[in-house]
């Protein structure tokens, strides 16, 4: 049994410490998610077309981000815990007012007008997606039983093939890792998981099938790039000429030609990671991992510290769905993934994303800070 | 790991399963993290020379710098080919809007606007499928006076259409000098295959014939080029390098456009040919082809319907008939023949042959007929030069043999090429028996030595080579090489034109002197067959004249070319040089259909002749 309470990290603690504390913010992740933020800056600056207008516009969205992030440190767990079924049912009814009356956004029915903004359920229902499994596993005692897995799939599947149908397949896959991150940290049997892996790939012909032709196209593309270079592989090409181009030590700050010269589509949202490992090199690349990695090694430290199934499942598979936005998106622009649309967490240029993730934040802070700190 | 179900909560047991579960995630993470760092070091280490390379070449793009084509004048000066500035109307897409609906209502009110034929607006289409939204396609060139101002007008109102001007060649001679000066078109696509991708990247014409083709290099001048960096639209942002294009040298010719002119209106209705060659130097003074055709519509690209009209006019305008044309050269051949005669020493210039209208072989019955049926009675060499007796050159040329003939002939330039600096020269044929052999699978037949004597047969020659071989009589022997470049004027320096070879046949001068007299009486003698050209002027014309059948007569049969179709008429001949005493000008002339050659071909070249030597026989064109 542990008893370490975290005054012991700070022998004499400083004003801002002591503020940062108030705030419920938990200082190792607030750092690591500031940096990270930083860095998001700088490479859009260069990114972007050294345009001012585009970084003052993420820097103002990341205020807005933060502010929410600080603002859910403030709630108990236990209210997310009481309000996970409700909000899920929320997403999930936004989803289908999409699927009715949403408005076409990128050849996607993604997006709901509120008249006064435009919205993603989808981003909703990732963070309530892990949350309602959590809420639902953690009511009966791990690792669960067949009955309640059954359940707990059926509800991951059913936000994962509303959004997988606007399509917006990266959006699925995060939601669905979510979700079945959720099962894995529950304790789900290895044979179990075996079993679903196998399932899966006797299926693939047949998910195959039912793949949207443009899907299909970004898994050729993935393949086989210069079969189509000026078309599908384009994307896959410019990138990897742009990261390879940047060699050991890259071309340093603004140096990108790919992307100052638009070779590169979509640099300073989806693909910025390429700019990125074109101007700072391998080295830079190594950091942004390493900096990516004490971020979810921290996550994954207050999933372990957390004081309830509830919390830790929840944190935890935040932790993982995190690495997941990392690997696919990074994946993808260095060509071992398809082409789906996720953001590079954190540093691409874009709001709702960013602001879902920075929630997430808040959640794990609020799980962190809002422990009793009395032995259990 | 327990799978089974547990009624109660165990604590320590889920906290524990917890824990696996974040070391398993935790090495899941390290191995997947592994795999992106394995392929960042392909990518950035291993692939990097690679992808560097790439890079560059995405961002660097070469774009030509089109140099100023040379332009062409004649020996005086006078434009035959130039550059000039001419409009055109040019359409930006991407400046219209973004809907193609804006492009075609645009092009539907420019149509109403300027009168514009369906057929450009589909060009216009074609055009436009090949470039980038952001570059402007060009919809009408040329544009008249009157276009423009109708545009201008109205301006305000067609976003992404503009005038732009930009350089055409222009031929102001049109039909009189297309056989030399020849045209520029579009380069096609087989042509843009061969051609060095550095110094045609950027041009749109290239030489399609005549000189604009012989001198193709020289008046195209030297592409320069900018490295410009580019976007991936191609759209230059600025330049890092340039190299400046070297305009093209101007090309000064021998010819002479008043003489060209004249000479072309003196063929009048025949179709034939009029080449004049200034003897000294070797400069052709007229190159004249008729009928010529315009070359100007052929620069921008001439239309379906006119193409087929010059194409299958039976006048075939599009020939070469100067530089090309094959014509027996009938008597035009006979000073040639007696020349050979006399260096052979086949035949003496004493010698007299009775000429009783008509020839036969030993033991054979074939007769070969004057063209005198009566026959010109006893005739020595000058007569039968001046009267053009068929019955003296049989038997001289059955003295002479073929291959003699055929040496000789071949060292007048009969037969070969004669290096003029136009391609597509043709070679035409001087018989020997070798050649039948080769070309004909047979052996020579005697008979056919007789007729080869008076130009008939085989023998085909160019109205150049005829005049070259005049000009190479007229110069004693000194071989004349014809070349139609004088001067060529380059920034840099002006140089001379073509290299001429100066060869000399060794020909005995009194045996020249003879043909001389002999050809002067032609024009100046009393029975001389082109008597009607020697006046009025204070020196001497040498000629002969010839009639070229294009019609075998049967044996027996009369000729009478009344009752035969004009296209059945022989062709007219007739050669010269002037003065006799100290020979200038060499002209040949070729009327094709005209009958005969002292009444039709002979004032036509007698026309030339007098232009360029005046009445006083001063040559008014020193080199």
């Amino acid at each position: 049994m542990r008893t370490e309470t975290r005054h012991e990290h700070f022998q004499q603690p400083s004003l801002i410490g002591n503020v940062l504390r108030r705030l419920h913010i938990d200082i190792p992740l607030f750092v690591g998610l500031v940096l990270t933020s930083s860095l998001s800056l700088i490479i859009l600056y260069s990114a972007g077309g050294q345009d001012m207008g585009v970084l003052s516009r993420q820097a103002t969205r990341m205020l807005m981000a933060f502010s929410l992030m600080i603002l859910l440190a403030q709630v108990n767990p236990a209210q997310f815990k009481r309000f996970s079924a409700g909000l899920f049912g929320l997403g999930i009814f936004l989803l289908l007012a999409v699927l009715i009356m949403g408005t076409i956004g990128k050849g996607a029915q993604r997006w709901l007008d509120l008249g006064f903004m435009k919205f993603q359920p989808s981003e909703i229902i990732k963070i309530t997606t892990p949350m309602m499994i959590a809420w639902y596993l953690s009511e009966h005692p791990l690792p669960p039983k067949s009955k309640h897995l059954f359940i707990a799939v059926l509800l991951i599947l059913v936000p994962t093939l509303l959004i997988a149908k606007q399509p917006d397949l990266g959006t699925a896959i995060l939601v669905a890792s979510a979700g079945a991150g959720v099962l894995f940290f529950a304790g789900l049997s290895w044979r179990f998981i075996l079993a679903i892996v196998g399932v899966l790939a006797s299926l693939a012909p047949i998910i195959w099938h039912f793949m949207i032709p443009y899907q299909k196209a970004r898994v050729i593309t993935l393949l086989n790039p210069e079969a189509d270079p000026l078309g599908k592989g384009y994307h896959i090409i410019q990138s990897k000429i742009a990261i390879g181009s940047g060699g050991i030590y890259g071309k340093g700050w603004t140096g990108s030609t790919q992307s100052e010269l638009n070779f590169l589509p979509e640099s300073h949202t989806d693909f910025i990671f390429a700019v990125f490992a074109e101007e700072f090199g391998l080295f830079g690349c190594l950091g942004l991992l390493t900096l990516y990695l004490f971020i979810i090694g921290r996550c994954l430290y207050i999933a372990v510290q957390a004081q309830d199934i509830y919390c830790r499942l929840l944190a935890s598979s935040l932790a993982f769905t995190f690495f997941v936005y990392v690997f696919v998106n990074i994946g993808m622009v260095i060509g071992i993934l398809p082409v789906v649309g996720v953001p590079l967490p954190l540093i691409s240029y874009g709001g709702t994303s960013a602001v879902t993730l920075q929630c997430s934040f808040g959640i794990l802070m609020s799980i962190h800070t809002h422990r009793k700190l009395l032995p259990r | 790991m327990p799978s089974r179900s547990y009624p109660m909560r165990d604590k320590f047991l889920e906290e524990r399963l917890f824990l696996n579960r974040i070391v398993a995630a935790f090495i899941t993470i390290a191995v997947l993290t592994s795999g992106l760092i394995v392929r960042l070091i392909y990518l950035q280490i291993v692939g990097h020379i690679h992808y560097a390379t790439l890079a560059k070449e995405n961002s660097i793009k070469i774009i030509p710098l089109v140099p100023t084509r040379g332009m062409i004048y004649d020996r005086r000066g006078r434009v035959l080919a130039e550059n000039t500035q001419t409009f055109k109307l040019e359409i930006t897409p991407d400046k219209i809007g973004d809907t193609p609906g804006n492009l075609n209502e645009t092009l539907l009110r420019l149509q109403k606007l300027l009168n514009i034929p369906d057929e450009k607006i589909e060009q216009f289409h074609k055009l436009r499928a090949r470039q980038k939204r952001f570059a402007p396609t060009t919809l009408l060139t040329n544009m008249s006076n009157d276009e423009m101002v109708k545009f201008a007008v109205v301006r305000p109102y067609f976003p992404g259409v503009d005038i732009k001007t930009h350089l055409v060649r222009n031929y102001p001679f049109k039909e009189l000098s297309a056989h030399v000066v020849g045209y520029v078109g579009r380069i096609n696509e087989k042509e843009l295959k061969s051609l060095p991708i550095a110094e045609y990247g950027g041009s749109t014409y290239i030489g399609k014939l005549g000189i604009e083709s012989s001198y193709e290099a020289i008046l195209h001048g030297k592409t320069g080029y900018a490295e410009m960096e580019t976007n991936v639209q191609a759209r230059a942002l600025k330049t890092l390098n340039e190299v400046d294009p070297i305009a093209g040298a101007n090309l000064y010719l021998t010819l002479d456009m008043d003489l060209q002119k004249t000479a072309y209106d003196a063929l009048d209705k025949f179709n034939g040919a009029v080449v004049a060659i200034e003897i000294k130097t070797g400069g052709v003074l007229v190159f004249a082809s008729r009928p010529g055709f315009d070359p100007n519509p052929f620069v921008s690209g001439i239309g379906s319907a006119e193409y087929k009209a010059l194409t299958s006019s039976d006048d075939q305008p599009l020939y070469n008939r100067a530089l090309r044309g094959l014509y027996p050269p009938g008597s035009t051949v006979k000073p040639f023949i007696a020349l050979a005669g006399l260096e052979y020493e086949a035949i003496s210039k004493q010698t007299r042959l009775h000429c009783p209208g008509f020839y036969q072989l030993p033991n054979d019955k074939h007769r070969f007929r004057d063209w005198k049926k009566t026959g010109h009675g006893s005739v020595g060499m000058n007569e039968a030069i001046t009267q053009s007796c068929d019955v003296y050159f049989y038997r001289l040329a059955n003295l002479l043999g073929i291959e003699r003939m055929h040496n000789f002939m071949q060292r007048m330039g009969f037969g070969e090429k004669t290096g003029i600096d136009l391609i597509g020269e043709k070679a035409g044929i001087y018989p020997s028996k070798d050649w039948k052999l080769k070309e004909k699978k047979q052996r020579w037949y005697p008979g056919e030595t007789l007729i080869t004597g008076i130009g008939q047969g085989f023998t085909l020659v160019t109205p150049l080579q005829l005049a070259r071989a005049t000009a190479t009589l007229a110069n004693k022997g000194s071989v004349v090489t014809p070349f139609l470049v004088d001067k060529i004027v380059a920034a840099a320096a002006t140089t001379k034109g073509p290299e001429t070879h100066k060869d000399n046949l060794n020909l005995n001068a009194s045996n020249v002197s003879s043909i001389f007299s002999a050809m002067v009486n032609v024009v100046h003698g009393a029975g001389g067959t082109a008597k009607s050209i020697g006046h009025g002027i204070n020196y001497q014309i040498a000629g002969k004249t010839g009639t070229a059948q294009v019609f075998n007569i049967k044996q027996g049969a009369k000729y009478n070319e009344r009752s035969i179709g004009f296209k059945l008429h022989d062709h007219a001949l007739f050669i010269s040089f002037a003065p006799a005493d100290n020979p200038q000008i060499a002209v040949a002339v070729i009327a094709e259909h005209g009958g005969h050659g002292g009444s039709v071909a002979a004032p036509i070249a007698a026309k030339v002749i007098k232009q360029f030597l005046g009445g006083n026989g001063e040559n008014r064109n020193p080199p």
